[in-house]
């Protein structure tokens, strides 16, 4: 499987190095490794999830404890959980971070994942979520910071989109 | 069984415990039972409390989480009681207290009134522990073991479809949000 080992060890490590504690996940190709790399990391807790909704309310959960936390998703999770981030991590002012696989984009072969791709960031924009597209594996930690910052500064969600240069490899 | 029965019942000890309630009924009578900072009323997000009470249960183990939930709010969220079979926090109760209905938006009918049952679905989830309470000592006693348990508890309740006369509560959602936190923040420090 041409999903990149040493760019998921990246992102697993940027998340590690941001203080997360806590991943809520479902099982998605492009994931897979960081999700391994979670579920046999002692100082991680990895929660896989039914579907990616509970991840909202788990982190919420967490955040109110004190622990930071991450959702790993597909884009496809970030539009089942919708409700979940207007409604409680909105409403709320929760310091939510996502880290979504951008499938759908240019490059995709899958015929299944183009339209989910075509209307993301649209969403975000409209959610008037801030994000950024992780493309460059050297400022992949650096991006993990950021944004982990801005979301705990200004207390709302804030998504990085995992893209296929970052993710695959040809 | 009234829920506000079996929650002022139970409320001595549930003064003590991280608890997070859903919307509407549930919250208004914990609430007028006497507010509490380490009480957290979910006004919105159905189905995500108890989410938020796994995120809470893990991230706080020396701590007895509860969640006060509703039929409707679990049949929109099914795949969380799969969810909490699985990591089953062993400090963790999440109490359903099930009236049939959606009381607060005029009392439609649920699922759970055709026959959805929700204690079935919990066990064959893999939840250990699940009890039912339909009587104020009935609930009061599930509640205690509950407590008592190191392990995942589930209480299912069929209570009436009767709720407050006002759903108002003197307590802004993000005042009770950042009083909760820091509570929690300091119980966990």
């Amino acid at each position: 499987m041409p999903v990149s080992v040493k760019n998921s060890e990246v992102l697993f490590a940027a998340l590690k190095s941001a203080g997360i504690t806590l991943l809520s996940a479902l099982p998605e190709t492009w994931l897979v490794h960081v999700m391994e790399m979670a579920e046999d990391d002692p100082d991680m807790t990895l929660i896989r999830l039914n579907k990616e909704e509970e991840g909202v309310g788990i982190s919420t959960g967490a955040h109110f404890a004190g622990r930071k936390s991450a959702m790993l998703m597909q884009n496809h999770g970030l539009l089942t959980s919708v409700n979940g981030i207007v409604s409680v991590a909105q409403l709320y002012r929760i310091p939510l971070l996502m880290v979504i696989s951008y499938r759908g984009e240019m490059g995709e072969r899958d015929p299944w994942q183009t339209e989910g791709g075509r209307i993301t960031e649209p969403l975000l924009q409209s959610l008037g979520i801030i994000y950024r597209k992780l493309s460059d594996p050297a400022i992949v930690a650096y991006e993990v910071r950021q944004a982990q910052t801005l979301a705990e500064s200004s207390l709302r969600p804030v998504a990085l989109l995992l893209t296929r240069d970052l993710m695959w490899e040809e | 069984m009234l829920r506000e029965d079996a929650l002022k019942a139970v409320y001595p000890r549930l003064k003590s415990q991280v608890t997070v309630t859903i919307m509407g009924a549930v919250a208004v009578e914990l609430y007028n039972l006497g507010h509490q900072p380490n009480f957290f009323y979910l006004e919105h997000g159905m189905g995500l409390a108890s989410s938020m009470g796994l995120g809470l249960a893990v991230s706080l183990p020396k701590e007895k989480v509860t969640v006060l939930d509703g039929d409707g709010s679990v049949l929109m969220n099914l795949g969380s009681l799969s969810t909490l079979a699985r990591y089953r926090p062993p400090n963790l109760t999440h109490w359903i207290f099930d009236n049939e209905s959606l009381l607060s938006v005029g009392g439609f009918p649920t699922a759970t009134g055709t026959g959805t049952d929700l204690a079935g679905i919990a066990e064959k989830a893999g939840a250990e522990h699940v009890t039912l309470a339909d009587t104020v000592e009935a609930a009061e006693q599930a509640f205690a073991e509950a407590s008592e348990r190191d392990g995942l508890s589930i209480i299912v309740s069929k209570v009436e479809a009767i709720g407050p006369l006002s759903f108002a509560m003197d307590i802004n959602l993000l005042e009770n949000r950042f009083e909760f936190a820091r509570h929690i923040q300091g119980l966990a420090s």
